[in-house]
Formats: structure tokens, C-alpha cells, sequence
């Protein structure tokens, strides 16, 4: 069985290791992702953005509780873990946004009355938490082999008091902003899955940091593809 | 037969009608159910409101109490709201630690509260380092039929626009409060966020104020507020929807 990889996709030539100056506009940390790296899981996935890390299991198809079943599709959970803590009302909150996400893409249908758990555990938060489970998400759904009728990713961007629009920032930056916006794209036509937004913004904005949001996935997309078929053309 | 149509092809039976542009209780796509508000009608609470959207029912009752402010913060307040969905309103939920749902509303709310700034959490502070108001929301849904979002956001707003704060002096002698319960005021009110939310079908219909049947067919659910200017906290949770109607909504 193919080990771990470690694949590495710098998205502007100036990015190092630091989250630090980026260029005004558009660019995204820089990603890492690894995938199959717990024994357990029938999927694993660890997706880092600059400095926010977050590993990711799935367990599944499986067997569900008859009390959650559902006769005609799989039952997905998502169990989001914060990095210090117990779990409170924020990560359900997220939880829930994940979850109806990957509800729209997996394609359930094909595995009725069984159970599909995503475990994700924070391991470094550093700005763009939401995008980054997200994309942990999808990598160890893939991994894990569950049918899907097409990858997801997140995008985080930020709007600060001048309007400037920040992709993928980093937890200062959000301090800062004047807005916060997650948008989860798919990846067949880069059409909006899920949405969640803090702080206040007008239309237009949010039309400008969708659009921004969708160019910066086509990023993610060809980043997710290099990675699989580095993993796989080796084994 | 209507009624066996229904029950065994629910989706359907919601179809034929969304060909026509209206839906089972005759309402219009973009229509909302009839809402009514009832202000102040608790009086053991500082503030109150009930209400109704259709049969969605939503009580919000506020209690003032003190303590002290946060470290990192000497000169706010706290408001702490929280949503309670009983059994008493829909089968679904059991008694027990507060489920999913719940939990979801209240962040909801919190988030609300928060981005759209109805209250300065300075406005609560009566003393700083030392005292400040901290508002305990709790909003309880009566009857579960959909669109729960909308109402409690609506509720929470009325109730807070009817909160009668006391005035609170510090004694310089003995440190402590003296609450003259003569003199109310009024919460200063600085935006007044409305929530609307839609069900999506089969991804390109839209329709406003969901019930709790419509809620369960619809594909995916959007729920956006806004304020006197722009847009606030626009939580969508999905099914595949096309970037542009967001202008639609």
C-alpha cells in the first residue's frame, strides 16, 4: 500500500515558510497535504495552509445505529475536535456547515443504511480554520474511497476597513478585518456549496470575494490533483 | 386522494404546485406567513417578546443581572443568548442536553449579535473593572413549523427593544451597587437586523419563509440578514446553488 507523501505546492514563488507579506489581491498560503497517514481510519488526511494544520479521519461505509439510519442514503456525521478544550457550540456550528457540505457531494445514495464518520482533530490554528477542515475533509474522503460526485474545497477571505480584499488570512488578519467570509466550492463548476460569513459587508462585496474566491480555488483543484497523482503513479 | 398522493410522494405532490408559482397553503413563492408580536407580556422578565410566524412560535425573555466585566475587556458587557428547542414543540427533538439544532440557533443568534452590533457591549458596563449588565437571552420555541432562524432573530430584537434597565449607582463608601428600581431606561438600539430565510428545491427554485415540511424536501437552506445598510452574517448551508441568484434573494 502506497506510504505517506509529502507534497508541496507553493502558490506564489515568494511564499516561504512564513505567513508573512503576501502581495495585495490574491494569493494563497502555502499548502501541504498528506494523505494516509493513520492505520485506523479507512481514510486519513492532514492539510496544512501556511501555518494552520488540521488532520482529518473517515470511517465508512459503515454500520449505523438504527436510530440514525436512513433508508435510502449513508448517514454522514462530522465530529470536529478544537485543538485545546472540550467541544462547545462554535465547532457544532461548524460541524453542521461540514456536514451539510459533504451531504451534497457525497453520493450517499450508493451506500443506504450505513454510517460515514469525518473525525477532525485542529492541530495548529493560524487563520482560515473553516477552508482548511474542509480541505482536510475532502482529502481523507478521498482516501477513504467514498464515492463523491465531485471534490470541495474551502476559501477564506477577508475584507479589512479599507475594503481590501485578503484571501486565505492569517489569524491576525481576521482580528483585524472588517468582514470574514468561508465559501466551499465544488469543483466540477465552481459552484458555491456552503457559506458563512462574520461581520458586516455590502452586496457588492460579496460578490467581488466570491469571485476571488472561485479563481482562488482553481488553485486548491490543481493542487489536490498534483498531489493524487503523485501518490498514485508511484504505486 | 390528495391526502395519499401526499403522504407517498411527498415531493411530488410539492412539485405540482411549484409548477403553478404557489405552494400548498396558498401562499405566493416570496410571500410570508402572517407574523404577529406580542411585547412585554412576561412580567417577571426585564424584557420580553412572543412571536409568530404562521404556526413557528418563538418566545425571547431577557434577564439583567451583574457581574463582573471581562478581564480583557473592562469597559463591555456580556449578552448571552440561548435558543431551547423543547419537545413540547416538535417530535423530533427529545428531552436531554440541548441537540444539534439548538445548538446551531444559538451560535446563529450569537453571531447576529455580534456582526450586527444591536447593542454596544460598552452601553452595558456600568462600572469598569468593576460591574456591568449581563443580558441572559433565552429564546424558547413553543411550536416548531419552520423558519425558526427568522423568528428568533425577530423575537430576540423585540425583546431587547422592550428591556428596561434599572439605573445602578456605585456607593463610594462600601463598594457596593444601589439599584433604583424607579428609574428605567431603555437599551440603546444602534441596528436593526432582519432575517430572511429560503429553501432551495431542486436547485433553482427559492422559496421564502419555509415551513416544516418544506424545510425537509428542500434541498438545502439559505439564511441571510441584513440591516439598515449591507448584508450581516449570511449562513448558507448547501445543496448546488448558482452564484447569481444570490441577487435574486
Amino acid at each position: 500500500m502506497a506510504g505517506e507523501m509529502q507534497i508541496d505546492t507553493p502558490i506564489r514563488a515568494e511564499t516561504g515558510a512564513e505567513a508573512g507579506p503576501r502581495g495585495p489581491g490574491c494569493s494563497l498560503r502555502h499548502f501541504a497535504c498528506e494523505q494516509n497517514l493513520l492505520s485506523r481510519p479507512d481514510g486519513s488526511a492532514s492539510f496544512l495552509q501556511g501555518d494552520t494544520s488540521v488532520l482529518a479521519g473517515v470511517y465508512g461505509p459503515a454500520e449505523v445505529k438504527v436510530s440514525k439510519e436512513i433508508f435510502n442514503k449513508a448517514t454522514l456525521e462530522v465530529l470536529l475536535r478544537p485543538k485545546t478544550g472540550l467541544p462547545g457550540v462554535a465547532e457544532k456550528s461548524r460541524e453542521r456547515l461540514i456536514r451539510n457540505t459533504c451531504e451534497a457531494v457525497v453520493l450517499g445514495a450508493l451506500h443506504p443504511r450505513t454510517s460515514i464518520t469525518v473525525v477532525l482533530q485542529v492541530v495548529s490554528d493560524a487563520g482560515s480554520l473553516l477552508a482548511c477542515c474542509l480541505n482536510a475533509a475532502c482529502m481523507a474522503l478521498v482516501d477513504a474511497g467514498v464515492p463523491m460526485r465531485a471534490l470541495f474545497c474551502g476559501v477564506t477571505c477577508a475584507l479589512d476597513s479599507d475594503g481590501n480584499l485578503v484571501l486565505d488570512p492569517t489569524l491576525k488578519q481576521e482580528k483585524e478585518a472588517r468582514a470574514v467570509l468561508t465559501f466551499a466550492l465544488d469543483s466540477v463548476e465552481r459552484k458555491l456549496l456552503m457559506s458563512t460569513t462574520k461581520g458586516l459587508y455590502s452586496n457588492a462585496e460579496l460578490q467581488q470575494c466570491l469571485a476571488a474566491a472561485q479563481a482562488a480555488s482553481q488553485h486548491v483543484f490543481h493542487f489536490y490533483r498534483e498531489s493524487l497523482q503523485r501518490r498514485y503513479s508511484k504505486s | 386522494m390528495a391526502a395519499g398522493f401526499k403522504t407517498v410522494e411527498p415531493l411530488e405532490y410539492y412539485r405540482r404546485f411549484l409548477k403553478e408559482n404557489c405552494r400548498p397553503d396558498g401562499r405566493e413563492l416570496g410571500e410570508f406567513r402572517t407574523t404577529t408580536v406580542n411585547i412585554g407580556s412576561i412580567s417577571t422578565a426585564d424584557g420580553s417578546a412572543l412571536v409568530k410566524l404562521g404556526n413557528t412560535t418563538v418566545i425571547c425573555g431577557i434577564k439583567a443581572e451583574f457581574a463582573a466585566p471581562p478581564t480583557d475587556a473592562p469597559d463591555k458587557g456580556y449578552i448571552v443568548p440561548n435558543v431551547d428547542l423543547p419537545p413540547l414543540c416538535s417530535s423530533r427533538f427529545r428531552s436531554g442536553p440541548p441537540g444539534e439544532e439548538a445548538q446551531v440557533a444559538s451560535q446563529f443568534i450569537a453571531d447576529v449579535i455580534e456582526n450586527s452590533q444591536i447593542i454596544q457591549k460598552e452601553d452595558l458596563c456600568i462600572s469598569q473593572g468593576k460591574l456591568a449588565w449581563v443580558l441572559y437571552c433565552d429564546l424558547i420555541c413553543l411550536d416548531y413549523d419552520g423558519n425558526i432562524l427568522d423568528a428568533s432573530t425577530f423575537a430576540l430584537l423585540a425583546a431587547l427593544k422592550n428591556v428596561q434597565l434599572p439605573e445602578v449607582n456605585i456607593n463610594e463608601e462600601t463598594a457596593l451597587a444601589e439599584v433604583n428600581l424607579k428609574k428605567k431606561s431603555h437599551l440603546s438600539i444602534r441596528n436593526h437586523p432582519v432575517a430572511t430565510s429560503f429553501a432551495i428545491f431542486d436547485d433553482t427554485l427559492l422559496i421564502v419563509d419555509p415551513t416544516g415540511e418544506e424545510e425537509h424536501l428542500a434541498t438545502g437552506t439559505l439564511t441571510i440578514v441584513m440591516d439598515e445598510g449591507g448584508k450581516l452574517c449570511c449562513l448558507h448551508k448547501p445543496g448546488m446553488f448558482f452564484h447569481f441568484s444570490l441577487n435574486r434573494c
